[in-house]
């Protein structure tokens, strides 16, 4: 079982991580501890591996600094369901292996606090008894996804994905 | 069908006729960027992909800027890994201090963006270079490690969105007013995954630092570009900066455009973004009411030789406020060599501003003028997110340098012709 974190519009990457809690400021393993530490103090100490963040509009915009998103992952984020997104955090959570879920139906049904259960690799959350079928990934999303990180794929097939 | 000139760089740089909108592409780059705080990441990324060499050492950029001079420890410890692993690929274009400059003002100063090119950087405003009729856009670390790697990247072929500004500028209005404006009517994500297109009359009579200056926040809007056209300015700009050779491309008169804005230049006033997002703009002369504590007129937005020029021209035998820091940052070291020599240096110090080293230090809460608790800063940087420049509950807004010259004096948010 998981969480539902739920987040508003223009969520920006200083709120998820603010510069000064970049990770040579501090230190690297430190890092999840400072998802969203002054936007949303108890997110760092509550979240668990597997919880979602939903948010509505404009999601992760901002500096391109890559530790907003990888401070997420660290934590075990499982999925980010937003209307839309940021299109450098795009790259980077697709880049870092983080699925992602454009669909504003789900993040309507989706609240703050809700239990669920996801299964990314499908595009399947399932709350309160009520499945919602999650708009499909590309296909070279899902194989950067399936091989961990864009930097494993390449290391691992000496090309781009969908190539 | 006619095609905008993002489509058609990406198009001669994938090895394709041409290509379309929302088409997937995985292109050449011809310039690769980090700075001090995204490098390290990449270097590590890069290393994970196991490549022993970058794909070409002349087309890595490494420019130390964001915590340097080094604050502390940390900020040492990250420049020195760059430092080394410059020195370690034999990186030509790895800048340090004495010889760094911001890198957005830095990389066209040095001649190493031209138009037509395709640039990636591990910073948002590597959108910056549009100005110059490149395709360039801001990535994370990760895909500059793939580009490091292998001198290539998988993009999407954006949407082109045009913005037509026409007319004359009211006096003291720039490229900052006219971005802000725009990012205003537009918002936040007005432009999300889109090329932002500037033209018209107005455009094409801004000079070259107005245009980077508003290439460079075609991200304020979430946009992944911000172009303009190559005219004689940008032609001139580009002259006795390098040899290479450059192509240059254009929008057909039919290209296909997803929206179009028309604004009359007329219309736009000297304008401030207000605390927390930049589309939360007034015009200048509306906010007289806001007590300042700081002034920060410097960034890859307005630290080039004419914003200095603008700041110190108004600052010239006046005082800065008892109240207020002013602090001014030349964005690299010929702007910094530029302003001594002009006299600005020595207008603004009397004036009781402080001129600092370049660095990007303030904008993003790094160093060099962190704001307390309950401050209010006016700033010609790109961004006034809820902390973005120290305390959660100090504030930023965002303006063009002729109004943050005039607030540093008024110890308000002014305008020129208030002084």
């Amino acid at each position: 079982m998981a969480r539902v974190w739920k987040f508003g519009d223009d969520i920006d990457t200083d709120q998820i991580v603010p510069g000064r809690y970049s990770p040579y400021m501090t230190s690297d393993a430190d890092l999840p501890k400072y998802a969203f530490i002054e936007f949303r103090p108890e997110f760092p100490k509550e979240v668990r591996p597997g919880d979602v963040i939903v948010a509505e509009d404009n999601f992760g915009c901002g500096s391109s600094r890559e530790y907003a998103p990888l401070a997420l992952k660290r934590c075990g984020i499982a999925a980010i369901v937003a209307n839309s997104f940021a299109r450098i955090f795009f790259r980077n959570a697709i880049n870092l292996g983080i699925p992602l879920f454009e669909d504003p139906a789900a993040v309507q049904a989706l609240n703050d606090g809700d239990v669920v259960e996801l299964d990314a690799a499908a595009g399947r959350i399932t709350v309160g008894g009520r499945t919602i079928e999650l708009r499909p990934q590309p296909r070279f999303v899902q194989d950067i996804l399936a091989a961990g990180t864009i930097a494993d794929y390449i290391r691992d097939h000496g090309r781009f994905p969908g190539e | 069908m006619g095609r905008t000139i993002s489509e058609k760089i990406l198009a001669a740089h994938s090895g394709r006729q041409e290509v379309q909108a929302g088409e997937f592409v995985e292109a050449s780059v011809d310039m690769v960027l980090a700075n001090d705080i995204t490098a390290p990441i990449a270097i590590r990324e890069f290393g994970r992909i196991g490549v022993d060499r970058v794909f070409d050492p002349a087309k890595v950029s490494l420019v130390c800027d964001h915590f340097t001079p080094n604050k502390d420890i940390n900020s040492a410890q990250q420049c020195k890994l760059v430092r080394e692993f410059a020195r370690g690929q034999d990186i030509p274009n790895f800048y340090d201090v004495g010889r760094v400059g911001i890198e957005h003002a830095l990389l066209p100063e040095q001649g190493l963006v031209l138009p037509g090119e395709v640039v990636v950087g591990a910073d948002s405003h590597t959108c910056t270079y549009g100005a110059l009729g490149a395709f360039a856009t801001g990535m994370g670390s990760t895909d500059i490690a793939v580009a490091m790697a292998t001198g290539r990247i998988w993009m999407r072929v954006p949407e082109s969105m045009l913005v037509v500004i026409e007319g004359e500028l009211q006096p003291w209005v720039g490229g900052k007013d006219l971005i802000l404006h725009t990012i205003g009517d537009v918002g936040v994500d007005g432009a999300l995954y889109r090329a932002m297109e500037f033209r018209g009359s107005a455009i094409e009579s801004l000079s070259m630092d107005g245009r980077l200056t508003m290439a460079n926040m075609a991200i304020e809007a979430g946009g992944k570009a911000g172009m303009f056209a190559v005219d004689q300015t940008t032609v001139d700009y580009v002259k006795g900066r390098t040899q290479r050779p450059c192509m240059v491309y254009a929008s057909d008169p039919d290209a296909v455009y997803v929206d179009v804005k028309h604004y009359r230049a007329q219309d736009i006033p000297l304008t401030v973004s207000r605390p927390h997002l930049p589309s939360n703009t007034a015009p200048a002369a509306e906010l007289s009411s806001v007590a300042i504590d700081q002034a920060v007129i410097g960034s890859c937005t307005n630290g080039r030789i004419e914003d200095i020029r603008v700041a110190a021209e108004l600052m010239r035998g006046r005082k800065v406020h008892p109240y207020v820091r002013c602090i001014v940052i030349p964005a690299t070291q010929d702007i910094y060599l530029q302003s001594v020599r002009e006299g600005l240096v020595e207008a603004l110090v009397e004036a009781g501003a402080v001129v600092s080293t370049p660095t990007c230090g303030p904008c993003l809460g790094g160093h060099m003028g962190i704001l307390a608790e309950g401050e209010k800063c006016v700033s010609t940087t790109n961004r006034n997110f809820v902390g973005r420049m120290g305390a959660r509950t100090s504030e930023v807004y965002l303006a063009g340098p002729a109004v943050a010259a005039a607030s540093a004096v008024l110890g308000r948010i002014g305008i020129p012709q208030e002084l």
